[in-house]
């Protein structure tokens, strides 16, 4: 993402020593950003921003759905509730049971890939209209599912959730601990944040990568015509199928990450509103863009703790009380941007070049 | 109590609210093909205006009489909700009348999220109980019990969808609805306004809308600022079910989709020996579009065959 930004710098591109330096300056940047905030505003953000990079992987996961294939998926926190209820499963003491997480890891990515054929195999021959309302029943059937499927055999433990989930540990090391690297001390969110990071830019490679390969220049076929992808040869069946199954992959890893980074797993994290947010995110960021989308992740997983800090004492200061909650604030602004998005600026705060030029071409 | 026969009354008084908020859908796509989104919503907030309205005039001591209170309590929700409908389609939805298909469906889900939310602010996070305007002492008809409200519930969607069908067949407006729902320019040069013709569409359907939120919430006493959602999704499923744009279609899609989830809810207990109960009733509903949209995508009475994206 950044790389890229960098190399639009027309002063640094004739000079690719600058373009190295550039990209060491922030590899060192976000090396030492967790240190930077956590003396600044403090150890919760750290934890907001290490949330803000799981948001990152799902919207990525779902620009490839939405921004790529062109499929919208409103049920989308579904694979990110499997992903993390089936690293749940496998590694807590709700069936004893304690797996590596290089084990789950992979595990949970192919849970979640067959959920996401199951769901895309009957649906994806249909319009893209239908697949939107699909996906959304998907969605709270899945959250229906887990909220009641701890009678008569307890499974997912209902309403309250799983609790006391494994962290990732690497070697016997916790992540979750506090550890000591060459005298300096790392605490358990310092080093989930190397390890989010790390999977955040390994998302972003493969998302750049897929967007110029054979399958990814198929899905944008699918996405600006189907008929016409379809004369020229895509099996569009199956090219669509591959979409929502890496899509979901991706929504799987991101939510095995997440139970683990909480240790904590319940079904009210998993509802529709989270969809919406994390499609949003797509679709403020620039849909079909990835580092646009990496942005509209960031902007939005980060803003609204923003706007939590500072909506409440701002509206006593005003109206000497809270008129309205900065949850329902939140949600409030989410509608609203998504639809002013779509009507003022409908290629997001940082369209891809191809998607600008089309539009440009056309107006 | 013959409990099957208690299962299909509810089934109609649940089947006939879903195919008066399905009606909303169902006339949206035959002329724009366009899911509104939005539209439960829109049912939502008809219930909320007519219980507010209600509340206050039970509370006054003018002593109005109860059949006065209800008319104007349903007038208020079919004036609010005709004129949000025609503010959504124009702000949210005309713009993008020619822009590419996801835009107009993501801004219809912003509307249905803005508007949830604003519901919330104006009315709160509890649920509402709706005033007690009918005896609930229930008739017993051949073992099963009714109520008054549930005969109204019936009588209104019955007479409220034949005044549909004539609108819709017999009248001006309605030849023009159906021009337009077969080709917009064509419609247009035939010196149809399909602008008007579309704003029509989408007051006519929240009037429906606001009616069916009325109904549906004083049948379960209750109103709640998330109450839309579900019911539309149901009343979508039940306007796929009966083939989306098809009006005939929805109003049997709607009675279906009642019968099959209050029978399914029924029995699902007794079927699974225990392993699956009533509260999987919303399942049903998914299970039957799925299976629709695998096995029948045009729905039982659509003509016309669901054209690729």
């Amino acid at each position: 993402m950044t790389g890229h930004f960098i190399s639009r710098l027309s002063i640094l591109k004739r000079d690719r020593r600058a373009v190295w330096v550039g990209y060491v300056l922030v590899a060192v940047g976000l090396a030492l950003l967790p240190f930077v905030v956590d003396n600044t505003v403090g150890r919760t953000w750290v934890r907001i921003i290490d949330f803000a990079l799981i948001y990152a992987m799902l919207a990525l996961g779902l620009n490839i759905v939405v921004g790529f294939a062109g499929l919208l998926d409103l049920g989308y926190i579904a694979f990110y509730a499997v992903g993390a209820y089936t690293w749940a499963l496998l590694a807590s003491p709700q069936f004893g049971l304690h797996l590596p997480f290089w084990l789950i890891l992979p595990i949970g990515a192919g849970v979640t890939a067959l959920f996401g054929v199951m769901l895309g195999a009957p649906t994806l021959r249909l319009r893209g209209d239908y697949l939107a309302i699909v996906t959304l029943g998907f969605g709270e059937i899945i959250r229906i599912f887990l909220n009641n499927l701890d009678h008569p055999i307890n499974i997912t433990n209902g309403p309250i959730g799983i609790n006391r989930i494994d962290p990732i540990s690497v070697g016997g090391l916790d992540l979750t601990r506090t550890h000591q690297f060459f005298g300096i001390e790392f605490s358990g969110t310092h080093l989930y944040y190397y390890v989010l990071l790390g999977l955040v830019m390994l998302t972003i490679f493969i998302c750049v990568r897929l967007e110029d390969s054979r399958i990814g220049r198929a899905w944008i076929a699918i996405r600006e015509d189907e008929v016409a992808a379809q004369s020229m040869g895509i099996n569009t069946r199956n090219v669509k199928l591959l979409a929502f199954a890496m899509g979901a992959t991706f929504g799987g890893v991101a939510g095995g990450l997440f139970a683990s980074f909480q240790g904590f797993v319940s079904p009210e994290s998993f509802v529709l509103l989270e969809s919406i947010m994390v499609l949003c995110m797509v679709v403020l960021g620039g849909m079909g863009h990835v580092s646009g989308v990496v942005v509209g992740a960031l902007l939005l997983a980060v803003l609204p703790e923003v706007l939590r800090s500072t909506a409440s004492p701002m509206q006593e200061q005003l109206f000497g009380k809270v008129i309205v909650d900065p949850e329902s604030l939140r949600m409030l602004l989410f509608g609203l941007a998504l639809i002013l998005v779509m009507l003022i600026r409908p290629t997001g705060l940082w369209p891809s070049p191809i998607r600008k030029r089309e539009f440009e071409r056309t107006d | 109590m013959d409990i099957f026969l208690q299962q299909i009354l509810n089934g109609l008084v649940l089947g006939s609210v879903y195919a008066l908020v399905a009606l909303g859908y169902t006339m949206v796509y035959g002329i724009l093909g366009l899911i509104n989104f939005a539209h439960g919503e829109v049912v939502m907030i008809g219930a909320m205006i007519a219980l507010t309205v209600m509340t206050i005039l039970v509370g006054s001591t003018a002593g109005l009489p109860v059949a006065l209170i209800v008319a104007l309590a349903i007038a208020a929700a079919i004036a609010v909700c005709m004129t949000l409908a025609y503010s959504i389609e124009r702000v949210a939805y005309r713009p993008l009348r020619n822009a590419p298909r996801l835009a107009p469906l993501i801004t219809a889900i912003g509307m249905s999220i803005l508007l949830q939310n604003v519901a919330m602010i104006i009315w709160g996070r509890q649920y509402k109980t709706f005033p007690r305007l009918f005896s609930s002492e229930p008739h017993t008809i051949a073992g099963a019990n009714i109520t008054d409200l549930q005969i109204v519930i019936i009588i209104v969607s019955a007479a409220l969808m034949a005044a549909l069908l004539l609108l819709v067949h017999f009248t001006r407006l309605g030849r023009a609805m159906r021009a337009t729902s077969e080709n917009q320019a064509i419609a247009g040069l035939m010196g149809v306004n399909v602008n008007k013709i579309i704003s029509a569409t989408f007051v006519i359907g929240a009037a429906l809308g606001a009616v069916a939120g009325v109904l549906v919430a004083a049948n379960y006493s209750i109103a709640h600022y998330s109450m839309g959602f579900m019911l539309g999704l149901k009343a979508f499923t039940a306007a796929v079910l009966g083939g989306i744009g098809n009006i005939g279609g929805a109003m049997l899609g709607g009675l279906l989709l009642g019968l099959i989830e209050s029978i399914g809810a029924g029995y699902i207990g007794d079927v699974t020996g225990g392993f699956l109960g009533s509260h999987y009733q919303d399942v049903f509903a998914f299970l039957v579009l799925v299976l629709v949209l695998v096995l029948r995508p045009t729905g039982l009475m659509g003509e016309r065959v669901a054209e690729r994206a």
